[in-house]
């Protein structure tokens, strides 16, 4: 009773974490027709900037929350860089902008590998939750409940983004139809930056909420890109929802897996998305086929 | 055109007596390495190049048939048997992976071979029962047809020349053949093809199927060049170093991946001698090529060299292809 109830709550948590990841590389999808191959470097350089923080640099040390607030910013702004140095320079030739996103993933791979060693680094969970929650009988530990909580609110907001602001509604249009969407007036071109940054945000600050779980190792990108990209098959392109059910789909299909069946776990996880491939190709929520 | 056969008839000759030339072991060992990358480049080309399919998940065929040589060796049986059944898994995977990833093309087709790619690395890291997981599997021997024994660095050199030369037919013959222009065709104007009758997504099957023998063979040689198969052979960044190969030296050209394979390959083994960061230069090159030029190294260099010496290079004909090359990236 106990394993499956740990393992569900594993199982969300790691899910929250993939949203945060995924909502991002849905919605760079979504508008620029490409999918990032950097959105796992990114969630590792998020974590590895983070680490570097909380464990203190020559002595200027921060709180978790603050070194997690730094690395977003950091990890945004370079992502808006590479957009606008890299991306703008092959406007709508998309195969060229993937292997630019590619050769990027393979340089900040190296670059960490380079700056923060081959050990893995693991991230202190935040004082303030490193006990437990009790509902009823049952305990959780808090911190996952947090990155649950964290990730719900995320959602929420990341909705009303989209549904209720003005940015919203240009970048909605941009993703169902950039063509007209620059005929009656918006820059799509600069929401590409703004999505871009957004998303390579999110997916820093994933990295280092993540970090007190998974630590901080060379290869993270390699884990967590593949994972991104079967969410956003399986949810469905530019969705916002598509991403928060495959997500889920994919946090427990992952957990599980490995508990049940660690040899054949990245295998198992990979079936939902060649079910989806096979019935729906557009994923589950997705208006069109990428 | 008689340049051109004297050229590629001195490359020829100069590649038959390269053991005589070539200064010590080492080098003929580099030198089978850029032998049967090429046969790899050539397989990724019919997609990349001559189907506009850009594959990210050929590693992963790559290590299928390299693992399934190996196991068949570590079950104990001989070295065709073990060559045979691994060409026809390779063969029965890359079925498998075309039908999968037909479904879309462009983008979609990047991110299905990227995710099937990744899951055959994922289980040749963790399903550690059949593959040895990160220790990966050893070769004990390597074999000896018609009693010439691949051990001696000559005769794998030799074996490697012949079976390159073999691919490289076959693929001249492919290109040349009426399939090979309609799967042009398919990359130009599936559209059109479609309502001329021709069946787009057979013809696409087939080239994935002609691409995958490719692999394939070329997997067995590297097999057993190294004598050894860890997951990282199958890796994302393997199959950007081969993607690298093709478009560095030419997508949709005959000889400009066998090019690309050689630059690639003696990059990566002189780099390798002097520093660590070959991952951080193969995705410094690639970003690189791919914005100043997309078209490859031989027709982007001569581009860059006429920017550069402006209005000399510019006579009618320079002109044509010059705008023909910025037109297209």
């Amino acid at each position: 009773m106990n394993f499956w109830l740990v393992l569900a709550v594993n199982s969300i948590t790691f899910g929250g974490l993939l949203f945060l990841l995924s909502a991002g590389f849905s919605l760079i999808f979504g508008l620029m027709r490409i999918p990032n191959l950097t959105h796992g470097s990114l969630f590792m350089l998020g974590a590895y900037i983070g680490v570097t923080f909380v464990l203190g640099i020559r002595g200027f040390q921060v709180n978790f929350w603050l070194a997690a607030l730094i690395a977003t910013m950091t990890v945004a702004a370079l992502g808006a860089l590479a957009e606008r140095l890299l991306l703008r320079r092959l406007p709508g030739d998309q195969l060229a902008q993937v292997l630019v996103t590619l050769g990027l993933s393979f340089m900040a791979a190296d670059l960490c590998l380079m700056i923060w060693g081959g050990d893995p680094i693991s991230v202190p969970t935040p004082t303030d939750l490193e006990g437990f929650v009790r509902l009823g009988v049952l305990v959780f530990p808090a911190y996952r409940v947090a990155i649950i909580v964290i990730a719900v609110v995320f959602a929420g907001a990341l909705w009303l983004l989209l549904e209720r602001t003005r940015l919203g509604a240009m970048i909605r249009a941009g993703v169902d139809d950039p063509d007209m969407a620059r005929v009656v007036g918006i820059r799509v071109s600069q929401l590409f930056t703004i999505v871009f940054a957004l998303g390579a945000g999110l997916a820093a600050f994933a990295g280092i909420i993540g970090g007190p779980i998974l630590s901080v190792y060379p290869g993270l990108d390699q884990d967590m890109l593949p994972l991104a990209l079967v969410v956003v098959i399986l949810g469905g392109t530019g969705s916002l929802l598509g991403s928060f059910v495959g997500s889920i789909i994919v946090g427990f299909i992952y957990n599980f897996g490995q508990a049940l069946l660690p040899e054949l776990a990245y295998f198992v996880l990979f079936l939902p998305m060649l079910l989806v491939l096979l019935l729906r190709p557009q994923g589950l929520f997705g208006r069109h086929v990428p | 055109m008689n340049l051109r056969v004297l050229a590629l008839g001195a490359a020829l000759v100069a590649l038959v007596t390269l053991p005589y030339w070539m200064a010590g072991i080492y080098y003929i060992n580099v030198s089978s390495q850029i032998l049967f990358y090429a046969i790899f480049a050539l397989g990724l080309n019919v997609l990349v190049g001559y189907a506009g399919l850009v594959s990210l998940g050929h590693a992963g065929l790559f290590g299928v048939s390299a693992y399934a040589t190996g196991y068949m060796l570590q079950l104990g049986f001989g070295h065709p048997t073990a060559i045979l059944v691994a060409l026809v898994i390779s063969m029965i995977a890359m079925a498998i992976f075309a039908a999968l990833s037909l479904r879309s093309t462009g983008i979609g087709f990047i991110m299905i071979t990227l995710a099937l790619g990744e899951i055959l690395w994922g289980l040749a890291y963790r399903w550690i029962s059949l593959t040895g997981g990160d220790n990966g599997l050893s070769l004990k021997s390597r074999p000896a047809p018609f009693g010439f024994s691949l051990a001696d660095a000559n005769t794998f050199y030799y074996a490697s020349l012949i079976i390159f030369l073999l691919s490289l037919a076959a693929m001249t013959v492919f290109v040349r053949s009426p399939l090979g222009a309609a799967l042009k065709g398919t990359r130009d104007q599936p559209r059109r093809m479609n309502a001329l009758g021709y069946h787009v997504w057979a013809i696409r099957f087939f080239a994935c199927l002609f691409s995958g023998l490719l692999t394939s063979v070329s997997a067995i040689l590297f097999v057993y060049y190294t004598q050894f198969i860890s997951p990282q052979t199958l890796a994302l960044t393997s199959s950007a170093e081969v993607l690298l190969m093709v478009i560095s030296g030419g997508a949709g050209t005959l000889l400009g991946p066998v090019v690309g394979a050689g630059l690639v390959v003696v990059v990566k083994t002189v780099v390798s001698g002097f520093i660590e960061r070959w991952n951080f230069l193969l995705g410094a090159i690639f970003v690189a090529i791919v914005i100043l030029m997309p078209e490859g190294l031989v027709p982007g260099s001569v581009r860059l060299w006429r920017r550069v010496w402006g209005k000399r290079g510019r006579d009618a004909g320079a002109g044509v292809v010059a705008s023909g090359a910025e037109a297209k990236s």
